[in-house]
């Protein structure tokens, strides 16, 4: 039966060639704009790490004032308080980052001098973050409490200085000091590049990763200034003159990070940040009552809008787009159906049931929809070929005509004309064969 | 009377459409939504589009930047004699017309350096924020821009700061939004700011310039600029030189400018992918993301349109074959092809006036609930209106083939049978 129903569509289709072109064309236009808006909203929006990020969670605490930031703190912290926060200890692990720029040179002379980027983080961050380690696996709690100067490098910068072998042991120079590798990255690149999304803001979220990784402390030693830093009062804070005063001072520019496990860890360190805030006030720095956060990683993304605006947008424009779609393929299928209320009439009056013509027609909208969704598969390849033209490169490169994205483009063809044929197939079901039979006879 | 024609077949347009108030429904509606989604998103591409044609007030297509990195281990004296050096080497490579030094670039998205500026030096109000170029006598003719007042920079003016030192240049060029918003009463020329570390004379004023951070996002300090009488000297970061070309061709200009450097021994690091960059290529960058918004909600409402124009042709195309006994009735009774063309334009008109009034309900709805989520300025009520008359013309043009192919049907279907 559903053979022939398949059958009986396709040759009503070639009978109004026109209608159905129209209808595929537009199911296929609404389909593929969605589905391309959602492979990059889906890739802009994705988890980095779904294995942790339910328990990672950024501190945030007002050391400016309630005038700044319209009531919310600013996104990193001042070195003061994020000293105090990993000196604290009060998380399961604890993590200070913030992104720097080296000059990498090594014994190996056929490569120059090169400036890299990479951050300055504590033992916790690689434990943390769940980084993958092709050789040896980072530095000890130890090693940030003597200021070590050790190294951990990308396995990029590794094939690049010692062609791909085991480094660990070796030296490298980062602005001239030596220090020591203590262990080389497996590929790890996560998208977007969180840890560093408070410090290099959302546009630079999808970047790649550094190649180098050093103790937090010790580039404090070396007075490595942050990249970007913001300061409550350009008045007083720019005249910063030395390094001494410039870590004193409210200037803000270290991210923090900390891992809790369970709700009451997350209740317990929300507290301690409350209590913190609170002591600085009752020593008189906060002239302002506790104003702090804690926000676990993918609050934390969308707090910081790391989705780009173009992706949002378009699928936000993209979803109205199929639903004028929707609205277009009711009308038009009604039509195609009551074109053929003779027909109903007859096939009613010889005994069929209203089910029977309800199925009927519902099958031949969801062989519209299978038609619609087969163009559509081409227009969301030729989407996806275009996203680079259509998107910034660093995020038109994380999107891949995947298995998944073709299903989705058919199916949702299907589900779509499947609900804009119900209400044009109860129409059709509810003819009255004698009056169809009559009228036209 | 030709126009009042229409206005006398409403009632049976009514009539008919009664008939028929899911298909009219469907039409007002998809009408409606076209509207609201369409004005709203072409609304963005009109302000992306105005906001990344801003102009940086410079050559820029003659302008290209050497992101000038030090190598570790010179002293600030050092540096300071590299970039004499540099400037002198490079100002004599053929094709450059002119070349200065600076910590920051137009168009670069970032890097610039905010400095306070008081009227008084005990000034407890907060301070006008600006962002500083540092620069030098050359920096006028290189960025291709022009004083409106006042004068240039001596060679003897320039001096050299460091990211540590004290910022207290004695003179100072501003841009004109600048010296407005310090001065709104009177003319800034001449008069005395205060930076925190002290006093600087305003000797000229710069007609305009835009700031280093203008690109995708938005800051009400783009425009408000200070040239600096200094060379950057950072040991620990670099500098960065901005060549003006004779030519638009600036590749020939680039390599032998790179090669002049490199002949100068190992003082630096230039990123061999990021190091040179050319204002053209600045501009293609920073405003990457307001061309992708632009460009994808063009395209979409593009294709709404088109899908909105089909549904009318379908819809018309499934009216007129429904009534083709009714035409041919009314053509045997004397109706003129034209009495039936303007029965569906006017059938039409007035379902596309619903669905505008709906859907310029729905638009300004949208686009107070896309304010709330992205910084987007309020939608003036001409734009759907616009949208409305585009809309109307789109119905009239769809309707306008199966109209004509409803004129066609002869007086004689009224009496034959099917």
């Amino acid at each position: 039966m559903w053979g022939y129903y398949i059958a009986l569509a396709l040759r009503n289709s070639v009978r109004s060639k026109a209608l159905t072109a129209l209808v595929v064309v537009l199911l296929a236009f609404g389909v593929s704009a969605c589905t391309v808006s959602y492979a990059v909203f889906r890739a802009t929006t994705s988890d980095p790490i779904p294995s942790r990020s339910a328990h990672l969670y950024v501190p945030q605490i007002d050391n400016f004032g309630p005038s700044k930031y319209s009531g919310e703190p600013p996104d990193t912290l001042s070195y003061t308080d994020a000293v105090a926060l990993w000196q604290a200890r009060k998380a399961d692990r604890q993590t200070l980052v913030y992104p720097t720029k080296w000059q990498v040179e090594s014994d190996n002379r056929s490569v120059p001098a090169m400036s890299m980027s990479g951050d300055a983080v504590t033992a916790d961050f690689f434990s943390m973050f769940d980084v993958p380690f092709r050789f040896d696996s980072g530095w000890t709690p130890n090693d940030d409490a003597r200021h070590a100067t050790v190294a951990v490098i990308s396995s990029r910068l590794n094939k690049k200085l010692f062609g791909g072998q085991n480094s660990v042991g070796q030296e490298i120079r980062l602005d001239g000091k030596i220090f020591r590798i203590v262990a080389v990255l497996d590929d790890w690149n996560p998208k977007p590049r969180f840890f560093d999304v408070a410090n290099l803001g959302p546009l630079s979220a999808f970047d790649d990763t550094g190649d180098v990784y050093i103790p937090f402390t010790r580039a404090i030693d070396m007075q490595k200034a942050p990249k970007y830093d913001y300061c409550p009062s350009y008045s007083t804070d720019l005249g910063i003159s030395n390094w001494e005063k410039y870590l004193s001072s409210e200037c803000v520019w270290i991210a923090a990070w900390v891992e809790l496990a369970t709700p009451t860890d997350v209740m317990r360190y929300r507290e301690y940040l409350y209590n913190y805030a609170k002591e600085q006030q009752r020593i008189g720095r906060f002239s302002w009552p506790p104003n702090v956060r804690l926000r676990d990683l993918m609050d934390w993304m969308a707090y910081q809008h790391v989705a780009p605006r173009a992706s949002t947008l378009s699928m936000l424009v993209s979803a109205s787009f199929l639903l004028i779609v929707l609205v277009n393929v009711i009308g038009l299928m009604l039509a195609r159906f009551m074109r053929r209320a003779p027909e109903i009439g007859i096939r009613r009056a010889l005994g069929a049931s209203r089910a029977t013509i309800f199925g009927q027609f519902l099958i031949e909208g969801a062989t519209i929809g299978v038609a619609g969704g087969l163009l559509g598969v081409a227009l969301t390849l030729l989407g996806l070929w275009g996203a680079g033209a259509l998107f910034e490169p660093n995020i038109a490169r994380l999107v891949h005509p995947e298995v998944s994205l073709i299903a989705l483009t058919v199916l949702l063809a299907i589900a779509t004309t499947i609900v804009s044929a119900l209400y044009p197939t109860w129409r059709a079901a509810r003819i009255q064969p004698a009056w169809q039979i009559k009228v036209n006879g | 009377m030709a126009l009042t024609k229409p206005f006398m077949q409403l009632r049976p347009i009514v009539a008919a459409l009664r008939r028929h108030k899911v298909a009219t429904l469907l039409i007002v509606l998809q009408v409606a939504l076209t509207l609201a989604v369409a004005s709203n998103a072409l609304f963005i591409v009109a302000t992306r589009i105005v906001h990344l044609s801003r102009p940086t007030g410079t050559d820029e297509s003659h302008i290209f930047v050497i992101r000038n990195q030090w190598e570790i281990g010179q002293n600030a004296a050092q540096i300071d004699a590299n970039i004499r050096a540099d400037l002198d080497t490079l100002r004599n490579v053929p094709g450059v017309r002119d070349i200065f030094s600076s910590e920051a670039f137009p168009l670069e998205g970032g890097g610039g350096m905010l400095v306070g500026v008081k009227l008084k030096p005990d000034q407890t109000v907060r301070p006008k924020l600006a962002i500083a170029y540092f620069s030098d006598d050359h920096a006028i003719d290189t960025l291709g821009i022009s004083l409106i007042g006042g004068r240039n920079f001596r060679p003897d003016e320039i001096t050299a700061i460091g990211p540590y030192d004290k910022m207290a240049p004695p003179v100072i060029i501003v841009t004109r939004s600048l010296a407005r918003k310090l001065f709104p009463d009177g003319p800034a020329l001449g008069r005395t700011v205060y930076f925190a570390d002290g006093p600087a004379t305003i000797i000229g004023v710069l007609g305009s310039l835009q700031g280093p951070y203008a690109g995708s996002t938005t800051r009400s300090i783009d425009e408000d600029n200070v040239l600096v009488p200094a060379r950057y000297i950072d040991p620990g970061g670099g500098v960065v030189y901005l060549v003006r070309a004779y030519s638009t061709d600036m590749k020939p200009v680039i390599a032998a400018a790179l090669k002049a450097l490199s002949k100068r021994g190992n003082v630096r690091l230039i990123d061999p992918m990021e190091g040179v960059v050319t204002l053209p290529q600045a501009r293609e960058r920073g405003y990457a993301t307001d061309r992708s918004v632009a460009l994808l909600m063009g395209i979409l409402s593009g294709l709404l349109l088109l899908a909105t124009a089909g549904g009318i042709v379908g819809l018309s195309s499934f009216w007129v074959g429904q009534r083709r006994r009714q035409i041919g009735i009314r053509r045997s009774l004397g109706a003129t092809t034209g009495d039936i063309l303007l029965y569906f334009h006017a059938e039409n008109f007035l379902i596309v006036v619903g669905g505008i009034m709906l859907g310029v309900l729905l638009a300004v709805l949208a686009n107070l609930g896309l304010m709330q989520v992205y910084e987007l300025p309020r939608m003036p009520l001409y734009v759907p209106l616009v949208g409305a008359l585009v809309l109307w013309l789109l119905g009239q043009v769809a309707v306008w083939g199966p109209a004509r192919f409803a004129a066609k049907v002869p007086p004689v279907v009224a009496i034959r049978t099917e």
